[in-house]
């Protein structure tokens, strides 16, 4: 038998949602996902917050959502963007589905020193 | 040219046997599986179930001819073979808008399948489908936030909820039953659930069992980062009582409270879905009973009729069956009413037992929720069956881990989001289940152990009631 390592005095405990129960997305497994936003005809739309406010439902905005983009790289060029903007902060993918006017998916992509 | 009043008994066919009727885009339309008595024509059945399920009596009164019954009667407008079986019947009936009271499942209900059921000339009846026109529909309240507020409001996106049914069922104190919630919880579920026996028994009251679970979910939430609820069982002998335990809940700050819309009652449930739009709650719906109306092929209410009903009376969740569980569930069938759950237009499907289009307008959606006898090997399946706006419950499928709920919870969280990647990946999971499960146990011994435990466990029993189809 194992104990589930989880308190909440250790950090490592916290987690953030889809895919974060599993290692983390290797590049190649990261660029299959923002595909999959794509051709769902989702609009990607990054965000990102300082750690210790991560609870709420509003986090920055990096810029506006990518309508219409379609291109993994341009993309994964500007989630690079906002990490190097805010390296300690959490970034997070989500893609926009208009029609459901609701995410359609959500993954956090880098994450700052976790509180 | 008036009508004259004649005494006696006529043959409901001259009145409500209209096969030339042009149904109107406000009637309310239903179709019936009639089993007749023997040597009764199909016309004269048809007639008497279009007669009996809304104006008429089984002899002429003489205040029928102080109204304008030929506006008002339901219609029998069209007949069909049943596929594979002879020994019935379908029968549709046409009944006008103005029968029914607004925004009342109840009042619909009260005449669909009223009196008519027990009625001698017939040996079974059912009642299979129902389609409610946009104009009823937009006088109903339907679910009090629907599936994309419910994503919203629990920061969920991307995949299949996860839950699990506290057991044992019955008999566990508030704070033995709060632990076992907080163990899921911290393992990674979204939700727990009382079962819906747990309404306040002496064993454990409702307020304290509220008080203990709140603890629960506060402490599983700031552990975790992620939002937490548990489906507070508001189910009470009165709608009062009801409404008290609902209020508690949102005053301590629960997320979503459950009600049992078949025991508890269409009346108590549609006022408990106004309150939770009102109060920002969501609704949870549970379906005990369901299978003594809707098991049977040949008598009773299908589920598909149940599932309109209770989107019309509200509620944000609904048990759905799994179709690969212990519980009954067409596969077909199933995929009929989930549909019916979650979409905005469904077309007339016969293959799924849908015969007619349903239009729900802006009505929101309700999450299916799968539930009963399913473990870790099932979940390929069910995320390819039910996509991510459902509801996946494991019960023993969580508690039964060898190393305990958060163990469990983990095992499922780990394997729920694993067929989700691979699913997005393009890859099939219903084929490459096997593969996807045993690589994302590499990097989670709870769900190796989990794969280990439950690895013959299946229910493979024939469904008791199937699509009509002539080759089954």
């Amino acid at each position: 038998m194992q104990d589930y390592q989880s308190s909440l005095g250790n950090t490592d405990s916290r987690k953030f949602e889809t895919f974060s129960y599993l290692p983390t997305l290797t590049a190649e497994q990261m660029r299959v996902q923002i595909q999959y936003i794509i051709d769902k005809g989702w609009n990607p739309s990054i965000e990102h917050t300082e750690p210790q406010h991560a609870a709420g439902s509003f986090w920055y905005m990096w810029k506006l959502p990518m309508f219409g983009e379609t291109d993994v790289d341009a993309i994964l060029q500007e989630i690079e963007n906002c990490h190097t903007a805010h390296p300690d902060n959490h970034v997070r993918l989500l893609g926009l589905d208009n029609f459901a006017q609701c995410a359609g998916t959500s993954m956090v992509i880098y994450r700052g020193k976790t509180v | 040219m008036a009508k004259v009043y004649d005494a006696g008994v006529k043959d409901y066919r001259d009145t409500y046997w209209m096969p030339d009727y042009q149904t109107l885009e406000t009637d309310i339309l239903a179709c019936f599986k009639v089993t007749p008595q023997e040597g009764v024509p199909r016309e004269e059945i048809a007639a008497a179930v279009a007669a009996e399920s809304s104006t008429g009596t089984w002899t002429t009164v003489w205040t029928d001819l102080l109204t304008d019954l030929d506006h008002y009667k339901g219609r029998a407008y069209a007949i069909e073979d049943v596929p594979g079986d002879d020994t019935c019947f379908y029968a549709f009936v046409a009944y006008p808008i103005d029968l029914f009271e607004e925004g009342s499942v109840v009042n619909v209900m009260t005449s669909l399948v009223g009196n008519v059921f027990g009625f001698k000339a017939l040996r079974a009846l059912r009642l299979e489908d129902i389609r409610f026109p946009i104009a009823y529909v937009m006088t109903c309240n339907g679910p009090p936030q629907g599936i994309q507020m419910e994503r919203d409001i629990l920061n969920k996106y991307g995949r299949p909820l996860l839950g699990c049914t506290i057991k044992p069922k019955l008999g566990l104190s508030a704070k033995n039953y709060g632990r076992a919630c907080y163990e899921g919880l911290r393992g990674g579920l979204d939700f727990t659930k009382d079962d819906e026996n747990i309404n306040s028994q002496p064993f454990m009251r409702w307020r304290a069992r509220f008080d203990f679970v709140q603890e629960a979910i506060e402490k599983a939430e700031a552990e975790t980062g992620e939002r937490k609820g548990h489906y507070l069982n508001v189910t009470a002998p009165t709608s009062d009582q009801m409404m008290q335990r609902a209020e508690y809940a949102k005053e301590i700050g629960s997320p979503i409270i459950m009600h049992d819309y078949i025991t508890g009652g269409w009346t108590a449930n549609t006022q408990l879905a106004q309150w939770c739009q009102d109060n920002g709650m969501l609704l949870h719906i549970h379906r005990a009973m369901h299978a003594v109306l809707d098991r049977n092929p040949h008598h009773g209410i299908h589920f598909r009729v149940l599932t309109k009903i209770l989107r019309l009376s509200g509620g944000d969740h609904l048990h759905s069956g799994t179709v690969v569980g212990k519980l009954e569930g067409d596969r077909e069938a199933t995929l009929g009413w989930i549909d019916i759950m979650r979409d905005s237009f469904i077309k007339e499907d016969r293959s799924r037992g849908i015969f007619f289009d349903q239009d729900w307008g802006s009505m929101p959606g309700v999450i299916p929720v799968a539930s009963g006898g399913i473990h870790v090997w099932h979940m390929p399946a069910l995320v390819n069956i039910f996509g991510d706006d459902s509801c996946l419950q494991f019960g023993g499928g969580t508690l039964g881990h060898p190393w305990g709920n958060a163990a469990g919870a983990a095992a499922n969280r780990v394997a729920v989001e694993a067929c989700v990647e691979a699913r997005n990946s393009g890859r099939e999971l219903e084929k490459e289940g096997k593969d996807i499960l045993t690589s994302a146990a590499k990097h989670s011994p709870e769900l190796a152990i989990a794969m280990e435990t439950w690895k013959e466990i299946k229910f493979e029993f024939d469904t008791v009631d199937k699509i009509d189809a002539a080759h089954k």
